[in-house]
């Protein structure tokens, strides 16, 4: 850190400039797509609805049932995977760290997997019972069972170890791995590109339902999580150093992973797998502002939510009328970004 | 209405095929004009290959303002405005094209973005897609009557269904009259578009498609596609190996096909029997499934 000649921004800069970067995606987002919507037209659109009009234009239409939810959702989205990203980074002590190596995603795309593949043979009530919602049910349940399976494989004596979590996190996602290349050779082609579909992630299933599920899922995580800044701060000192300071390290564990096994599988139930949001949103966060968990959490919510919106704008337009899949575009983007950063902040990491 | 003036002809040509086909097109043709402005025809977008050839051949390609990447044929069909993959619809991307009705088949999806479709007041129809000679019928009622070209539809039907017919008969008398061995010849259908060949077992149109042929599936007790193996093959002991000039593309020609060592302990590596045809045509279950069955059967008996 003594290497860098950079001072580091304010907290207060860093929240701002993730606030205001959210604001010009956000809007962005809203005046691009492939419908063509002007934005005296979605003034309009807004006018009509602040109104309460009852013979919408195709454009209201459009806007409040497709374009308006997605934004959310992938608001939503970013948030959620920002924090836990955050969170898991700050818990382990490692900047490698992203809500994939706690099994929520494996497990997800597992359920998920099963639910496809083997979903209309095995459960044929199923679908019926639980309409659209049958495979976000799973996923979600996937996701939350292997996170806590990973979490009991890692209690030791005298708590929950981290380097235990690391390594059977590690041999439940191989496990999970190989369990979604079997579903893949029994799959017929259809299911196949189902599967991989969802795997690649997107936010083309964005329903008013989904965003208020979601949404209300990740501001419970976001507020549960901010009271976790402080205690991160302490670990960040070391567990013993953390417990000397009378912060009570268990709780603080167990608190990050259901925290992040909420988000993080609300999320990618409804969305498939989006990754590279988890992992550099911390590190740019961090990077500019420092390690205090105050700033990094909140601001890597405010920047996942900012770097998905954009993500999602590209992916909406670049093809239309046809889409690109998100997680494709979040790891296209992301990845030669983190790699920009590492050199440019070399000192920092 | 807006109709393209080539049509004329052809649609001149249907009405003399049917008489009450030419009835019900006055009567459409007056209620339209009676309609005026409203009187538009709707606009489509078509999602599955044999579903855009069916549009094509009613008629309706001024109406298509989209379709999907499945839809190659005819050439024309590769102009208009790509909707994506049939699985994977984006649903303000269909919305900007601003149809009045998405044709597509039941595979189509996902479904949430269907009913996102449904609630922005798009008609969506799907049709069952199961294999058989009604699934074909069934694109062309359903592409006539959501195109309003039902009478253009029904001279379709007409058509085709006697085609069929007359193809069926041709078949079975190949195979089971007098003067033949009656003996099937066994196939084997060999997708291979991508780096590893994978074989038609049951529930697949390769393996319908066989059937209707007068061929008989030489893989059997699975459904969906396997991958492809030298021992499942050499039991299996195909006659002879149908497979997409695609698959034939993507392997690097004929000659690197016959290399791959699976097809090495099979009667047809012996007499390299081997027939090509383009995918949509052979498994598409559209329009022209007679014409690709008709050739399929004509290249069995040769082979």
């Amino acid at each position: 850190m003594s290497r860098s000649n950079r001072s580091r921004w304010s907290g207060r800069t860093v929240l701002g400039a993730g606030a205001g970067l959210l604001v010009v995606a956000f809007v962005i987002a809203a005046t691009s797509g492939a419908y063509a919507i002007s934005p005296s037209q979605l003034l309009g659109v807004f006018g009509d609805a602040w109104r309460g009009v009852d013979n919408p234009s195709p454009e209201h239409l459009v806007f409040f049932n497709i374009r308006l939810p997605r934004l959310l959702l992938g608001l939503a989205a970013g948030a959620g995977l920002g924090l836990s990203g955050a969170l898991m980074q700050g818990l382990f002590r490692n900047p490698l760290a992203d809500p994939g190596l706690i099994g929520i995603s494996s497990g997800a795309a597992l359920a998920a997997g099963l639910t496809i593949v083997l979903g209309a043979a095995f459960f044929p009530a199923l679908p019926r019972t639980l309409g659209s919602w049958t495979l976000v049910t799973m996923a979600f349940g996937g996701g939350f069972f292997v996170t806590m399976l990973i979490y009991g494989l890692s209690q030791g004596a005298g708590g929950t170890r981290m380097a235990l979590m690391l390594l059977a996190g590690i041999a439940i996602n191989a496990l999970a791995g190989a369990g979604l290349g079997f579903l893949s050779v029994m799959a017929t082609d259809e299911q196949l590109r189902s599967l991989q579909f969802w795997l690649l992630g997107s936010l083309g299933g964005a329903r008013w339902s989904a965003v208020v599920l979601v949404g209300a899922v990740v501001a419970l995580a976001l507020a549960a999580g901010m009271t976790l800044a402080r205690p991160l701060n302490a670990i960040a000192l070391g567990e013993s150093q953390a417990s000397l300071l009378g912060v009570d390290v268990e709780r603080t564990k167990r608190r990050a992973v259901l925290v992040t096994a909420f988000a993080v599988g609300a999320v990618t139930a409804t969305t498939g797998i989006i990754g590279f949001i988890g992992l550099i949103a911390p590190h740019w966060v961090r990077m500019l502002a420092g390690p205090d968990h105050r700033i990094v959490l909140p601001a890597s919510a405010l920047l996942g939510a900012a770097l998905i919106l954009a993500a999602d704008t590209v992916a909406r337009t670049a093809m239309a009328p046809a889409e690109l899949p998100l997680g494709v575009l979040t790891a296209f983007i992301g990845a030669p970004m983190f790699l920009l950063m590492l050199r440019h902040f070399r000192g920092r990491v | 209405m807006n109709t393209p003036e080539p049509l004329a002809g052809r649609r001149a040509a249907l009405r003399l095929m049917s008489a009450s086909a030419f009835g019900y097109s006055l009567a459409y043709a007056g209620a339209a004009l009676a309609q005026g402005k409203a009187a538009a025809l709707p606009r489509l977008v078509t999602i599955s290959g044999a579903i855009t050839e069916v549009a094509y051949l009613l008629g309706a390609e001024s109406q298509l303002v989209g379709t999907d990447t499945t839809s190659l044929y005819p050439a024309a069909a590769q102009k208009t405005p790509k909707v994506g993959y049939m699985r994977q619809l984006s649903a303000e991307g269909l919305l900007s094209l601003r149809p009045d009705a998405v044709i597509a088949t039941t595979e189509s999806g996902p479904p949430v973005v269907l009913d996102q479709l449904r609630s922005a007041g798009v008609k969506v129809e799907l049709i069952e897609a199961d294999h058989s000679w009604g699934e074909v019928q069934r694109k062309v009622d359903a592409v006539g009557r959501v195109a309003a070209r039902e009478a253009q539809a029904r001279a379709l039907r007409l058509r085709l269904d006697a085609e069929w017919a007359t193809l069926q008969q041709q078949i079975l008398a190949a195979t089971t009259g007098a003067g033949t061995s009656g003996r099937k010849p066994r196939v084997l259908f060999v997708m291979a578009q991508a780096a590893s060949p994978q074989v038609a077992g049951e529930k697949t149109a390769a393996h319908a498609v066989i059937g209707f042929a007068g061929g008989v599936n030489c893989m059997g007790g699975f459904n969906g596609y396997r991958p492809m193996t030298a021992e499942a093959l050499a039991k299996a002991a195909p006659d002879v190996i149908v497979t997409t000039a695609q698959s034939i593309e993507a392997q690097g020609g004929i000659d690197r096909f016959w290399q791959r060592p699976e097809l090495a302990l099979t009667p047809a590596f012996g007499k390299r029997a081997l027939i090509v045809q383009d995918a949509l045509l052979l498994l598409g279950f559209g329009p022209r499934l007679p014409e690709a069955i008709r050739t399929l059967h004509a290249q069995l008996r040769a082979a």
